[in-house]
């Protein structure tokens, strides 16, 4: 079961290589990593995507936790949120495929950002399913070079 | 505001923390440092090696409660503490370890005796600092105490830099420390306390399950008020032994791989297991499924992170021992129950344990005149009256201290339980007999560990610190043997200790007393001979035991605790 977590942490070095070094260390798993500056600089947050029944996830939980750097720990994928990666892919544009590759793009809202004679470079965002369904329509066009962020992730404000 | 050297500051900070003692041993890096330390009021040993002095600051803070704080130099000094705190890490040991470092500019460049000791202490520490401003020198150490001996106690390492140590520093008066990341919970939810003393009542077969959490929460006295007030039967982890009173009745001594027969029966016949600052560790549950399978299940203890990892707990309680078992008494007595009514339908229950141990009693077979390990820590424990302080090293030696030394109080026991760390026993000998210089404090050893830091024997002598080392000699690394003849068809394969020094030689090159006995007869009188001649200096004991004598009961690794080898 996939599960999202938010972690905000100091902003200070070598935070991240302990929050790493405890997914290592115990054999916890990590799909997808994303972290940045906060509105206060002097924390981060950090969003993290892991899989694991209910016990492992209570136990990464408890474990980040613990750590002296982190202040809080939510897990999002216990409530209403929102989710969304970007990706940047490098896709094979020639005369015969330039059109179709600009439709395929233009049906994900995606963007073209860097044009040559024989690929363009889309910028897409979404949730990782989307991103992995342009990947999937685009790679028989031909992909050379995908970037991905890593899922960010974010609580809908309570309607009430 | 007064300005004075980060030097000064340093040592102003371990006076304002109480700290008298501490262990190390000098490099370039931190030679500022100990050119401060000469002239103040910390003293300092001496040691031969560093791990030696992170052990010895770890025996220390074993038996006073206090952090024990260990002073090493950068690089290699660095490294080699590194075993000694990942030992005090598993038992969770309040320590501060401080480690000189290059200075600053040269960080990440390679310099020599540089190493990134914060990089490499991270996974076994509870916190480590790099201190690279000089201002962040006082308040980095201040918060490294607070972490250390608060929450689940560890041990915190702060890096000093060369150039940070030898410059001006503002000392600024000390105040209340308050950490929006770091707020332990010490006090238990009240509803689960309830729920967990109603529990309490029904249970027809209770056990109190005890490990080091008592020990270092300073709480045994609240324990043995909830055991004798209710008449519920006692067991301890080798981390939990003098949680409890090792002669009361209600004491049925260590569970797991090498627990009592009695533990380890009541444990998988037991309606309710009371589990109080302990943490289901491998060596006490074996196969998990089958540990405790009848019992509901009440874990106290003040790490989150320790309640249901290994085993599910009914009801978790997250607090400090002290706090919860302080709350549970209150309850109790408050609650209009009749205890000795309650008490007294455990008396079948307890008389089935007694059955257990009436059959299969911690014991061993008598071969006349060998010499049977167990024999001499019995004899260790009547001559000494459960009392003295026992340091032991690791394998065959540290289960039978654990097995036949009664253990009346707690601090007494000075052990590495989590980690297993062979050399342990002797500087943490050195370490405890140095917090109380009038205790007797003996390392029992086996003749493989007692190797492994013997070096430290200098510093026993250096600061007049004796203290008596116990050697169990079989020539063999003999846990390890133990495990080949039972599992792998008796192939001992580099568990044959071919050449093992002449210990009472080389005690006597150290200037201490040695002492050799091979007949059962004579343990006594040597034994009570060290005890006179350790009021001088310190003395090695070369007991020539039986060889291959095993530990038992013993639950084959990945077995059930119920499925035991017996004598």
């Amino acid at each position: 079961m996939k599960h999202t977590l938010s972690v905000l942490l100091q902003n200070k070095p070598g935070v991240l290589s302990r929050v790493t070094g405890l997914f290592s260390g115990r054999g916890f798993n990590i799909e997808s990593l994303s972290v940045a500056e906060t509105l206060d600089s002097s924390l981060s947050c950090l969003t993290l995507v892991t899989t694991g029944n209910e016990a492992i996830v209570e136990q990464i939980t408890k474990q980040l936790h613990k750590l002296i750097d982190v202040i809080k720990v939510t897990d999002i994928s216990e409530s209403e949120y929102v989710e969304r990666e970007m990706a940047l892919i490098r896709v094979k544009a020639e005369n015969t495929t330039r059109a179709e590759v600009l439709r395929v793009i233009d049906i994900f809202r995606g963007k073209v950002v860097d044009v040559s004679p024989k690929s363009y470079v889309v910028e897409v965002t979404g949730t990782t399913t989307k991103i992995q369904a342009i990947i999937d329509i685009l790679r028989p066009i031909g992909i050379k070079e995908i970037v991905r962020t890593g899922t960010i992730a974010m609580v809908r404000t309570p309607k009430k | 505001m007064e300005k004075i050297t980060g030097s000064e500051a340093i040592i102003q900070c371990l006076l304002e923390e109480g700290v008298k003692t501490i262990f190390g041993f000098p490099g370039g890096a931190v030679i500022d440092l100990y050119d401060t330390l000469m002239d103040s009021k910390v003293n300092h040993v001496l040691v031969r090696h560093e791990q030696g002095a992170v052990h010895a600051a770890d025996g220390f803070a074993r038996v006073t409660g206090d952090v024990g704080v260990a002073l090493l130099t950068s690089g290699p000094g660095a490294t080699n503490g590194v075993t000694a705190i990942a030992t005090a890490y598993m038992d969770s040991i309040p320590m501060v370890i401080l480690t000189g470092q290059v200075p600053t500019p040269l960080i990440g460049n390679d310099a020599f005796q540089e190493v990134d000791i914060v990089g490499i202490t991270r996974p076994c520490t509870k916190h480590n600092y790099l201190v690279n401003k000089a201002e962040d020198l006082v308040p980095t150490l201040r918060e490294a105490f607070h972490i250390a001996r608060t929450g689940r106690p560890g041990p915190v390492l702060v890096d000093l830099p060369k150039d940070i140590v030898a410059t001006m520093v503002e000392f600024h008066e000390k105040q209340p420390i308050r950490m929006q990341n770091y707020q332990p919970t010490y006090e238990p939810h009240l509803g689960q306390i309830e729920k967990a003393c109603k529990e309490i009542l029904k249970a027809k077969q209770p056990v109190l399950y005890v490990g080091g959490g008592v020990i270092l929460s300073n709480s045994s006295e609240e324990l043995t008020v909830l055991a004798k007030s209710l008449n519920i039967p006692v067991t301890m982890t080798l981390m939990g032994l003098g949680g409890f009173p090792g002669r009361d009745p209600l004491s049925m001594g260590m569970l797991g791989m090498h627990g009592s027969y009695t533990s380890n029966m009541a444990v998988a016949k037991s309606d309710l297991l009371i589990a109080v600052g302990a943490r289901f560790d491998d060596r006490v549950t074996g196969r998990v499924d089958a540990f405790a399978p009848h019992a509901k299940i009440i874990h106290i203890d003040i790490d989150p992170t320790s309640i249901s990892k290994n085993i599910a707990a009914d009801i978790p309680i997250v607090a400090d021992c002290k706090h919860a078992l302080v709350a549970m008494n209150n309850w109790f007595a408050s609650s209009g129950e009749n205890l000795d009514e309650i008490g007294a339908t455990h008396s079948p229950w307890l008389e089935t344990i007694n059955d257990w141990t009436r059959k299969h009693p911690m014991t061993y077979l008598d071969e006349g005149e060998t010499i049977k390990p167990q024999f001499v820590i019995e004899k260790l424990d009547e001559l000494t009256g459960g009392d003295a302080i026992i340091t032991t090293e690791v394998g065959q030696n540290q289960m039978w201290a654990a097995q036949f030394y009664k253990f009346n109080k707690p601090r007494r026991l000075v052990t590495s339980g989590g980690l297993g760390t062979m050399g342990f026993g002797l500087p943490a000998a050195i370490g405890a007999k140095m917090a109380f210089p009038d205790a007797t404090v003996i390392d029992v050893a086996g003749d493989g560990s007692i190797q492994m830091n013997i070096q430290e024997l200098s510093t026993s002598k250096q600061y007049d610190c004796p203290v008596i080392i116990c050697i169990l000699n079989n020539n063999y690394l003999g846990m390890v043997r133990q495990w080949q003849e039972l599992f792998y068809n008796k192939r001992y394969a580099s568990t044959v200790m071919e050449v093992t020094p002449d210990f009472v030689a080389l005690a006597e090159a150290y200037g201490a007393v040695g002492i050799r006995c091979d007949k059962t007869s004579e343990v006594e009188a040597t034994i009570k001979q060290a005890l006179e001649a350790v009021k001088k200096t310190t003395v090695i004991l070369d007991f020539r035991i039986a060889r291959e004598e095993g530990v038992f009961p013993m639950v084959p690794a990945g077995k059930a605790t119920t499925e035991m080898l017996l004598v």
